[in-house]
């Protein structure tokens, strides 16, 4: 567990956040999260563009937040200091197990919300490029396991701006992703396939031959 | 009868994974074997008839306009009791190898899907057979992905070896193969549906040779 609040900022595990991130472990390609978008708005250069960095945005900023979340509200106060309701529940409860997913989930739909409602306000230009995809990305997986990943499925604890970064390296990940997978199917509408395998069949299967590619980045780590 | 079809319809013609293709990422991520797929389908299936139930019978009281949040909260809260469950059960070796995909059912479309178009509309029982059939549907569908999986990628089912001649292609149960895989069958199911499509519209016409129906596919 992390003493207090005092970051040192490592470069080196920075770039291996990047590449691990964005290359090795891609969250499409090799750790299948995202698959919904991925399939559903990579007909199109512009609109997979347009998803990929509402996803990035959104992915970044719940990163922050659900750290936040985890460190000061589920965790309990002994292991992490101070939570804000351990004047009721006592030292050593920890809500993680109990109240991980339900928090979460709502944090994420709600951040969406006022995303949603900041952009259409104040900056209706990218509103206008992003506004259709943002209630996607609630029920969108990779999200909700950016969250999980940061905070529960690491062995070391990871700290507040390296968290935050590997959000939005993860959202870099998937954006790359969709813009070369859209780049692919362009092209694929032209050929002349089989009635069968036309649309999401043969998408499955170029995804194939893109995971094997990103295997060998592999060494990078 | 009327009841029936609720049931079966989530089975076959509305199969969640090969005909509505939702739910993708616990597909391929938990496929690579048999025994995985399994729990996950169940765990999922639980969820799903759980959280139908639920939202059905509180369909007078959710608000339209917020319908959304509420139903991830019910979601959310079957999908925690479904995760501690399987913690508490189910061996250390298959939680970890499910990993983050139990909380993940959470944004399952497949649920959230069900709640939407189905649980939102209709009686208790029902949405319970529907449900209930998606669930079933689901699992099918892993089953057969996972079987055809562990069989080429570590030449085993349910853990037994095939044969002791086969070396096994890893591939099929890393990244790549999950994706080949799924395509694959996703074009075998279309092939079935437009043959039988073609069969069927034929057939009320008048009856054709085999040589005429070819022809008049390769006009299409």
């Amino acid at each position: 567990m992390p003493s207090g609040l005092h970051y040192t900022v490592d470069m080196g595990s920075f770039f291996t956040i990047i590449v691990s991130m964005v290359f090795v472990s891609n969250f499409v390609l090799a750790r299948f999260l995202g698959l919904c978008p991925f399939i559903g708005v990579t007909k199109r250069t512009d609109s997979a563009f347009g998803m990929g960095m509402a996803v990035t945005f959104v992915m970044t900023l719940a990163s922050a937040v659900t750290w936040i979340i985890h460190r000061f509200v589920l965790l309990p106060q002994s292991a992490s200091g101070f939570n804000i309701f351990a004047r009721f529940i006592g030292n050593d409860t920890s809500l993680v197990p109990v109240l991980k997913t339900v928090s979460y989930i709502l944090v994420i739909a709600t951040l969406v919300q006022f995303v949603e409602m900041f952009l259409r306000k104040s900056v209706p230009a990218l509103y206008e490029s992003l506004g259709i995809y943002l209630p996607l990305i609630t029920t969108n997986c990779a999200v909700l396991g950016v969250a999980l990943l940061n905070t529960t499925a690491t062995e070391e604890v990871l700290t507040f701006p390296a968290a935050t970064f590997q959000g939005f390296c993860a959202g870099v990940g998937f954006l790359l992703v969709m813009l070369l997978m859209s780049g692919i199917r362009e092209h694929l509408e032209t050929l002349p396939l089989p009635e069968a395998m036309k649309g999401v069949p043969i998408a499955l299967v170029c995804t194939a031959l893109m995971a094997l590619a990103f295997m060998g980045f592999g060494g990078l780590i | 009868m009327k009841l029936l079809k609720e049931l079966t319809k989530g089975i076959f013609r509305e199969n969640p994974t090969f005909v509505l293709v939702l739910g993708l990422c616990p597909t391929l991520a938990v496929t690579v074997s048999v025994v995985n797929g399994f729990w996950m389908a169940i765990a999922t299936t639980a969820v799903l008839v759980c959280s139908n139930v639920i939202i059905s019978s509180l369909r007078r009281f959710i608000p339209q306009e917020i319908r959304i949040p509420c139903f991830i909260v019910v979601i959310a809260s079957f999908v925690t009791m479904a995760d501690l469950t399987m913690q508490a059960y189910l061996s250390e070796s298959i939680n970890k190898s499910l990993g983050i995909f139990i909380p993940l059912i959470v944004v399952n479309c497949i649920i959230l899907g069900r709640a939407e178009a189905f649980a939102a509309k209709h009686s208790v029982f029902r949405s319970f057979l529907d449900g209930l059939g998606s669930g079933i549907g689901f699992l099918l569908a892993l089953l057969l992905i996972s079987a055809v999986r562990e069989v080429i990628g570590s030449g085993a089912l349910l853990g037994l070896k095939v044969s002791k001649a086969y070396q096994p292609a890893y591939i099929m149960i890393m990244a790549p193969g999950a994706f080949l895989v799924m395509g694959l069958l996703l074009g075998v199911f279309n092939t079935l549906k437009l043959r039988r499509a073609a069969g069927t519209s034929a057939a009320c016409q008048h009856p054709v040779t085999a040589v005429e129906l070819k022809e008049r596919r390769e006009n299409n």
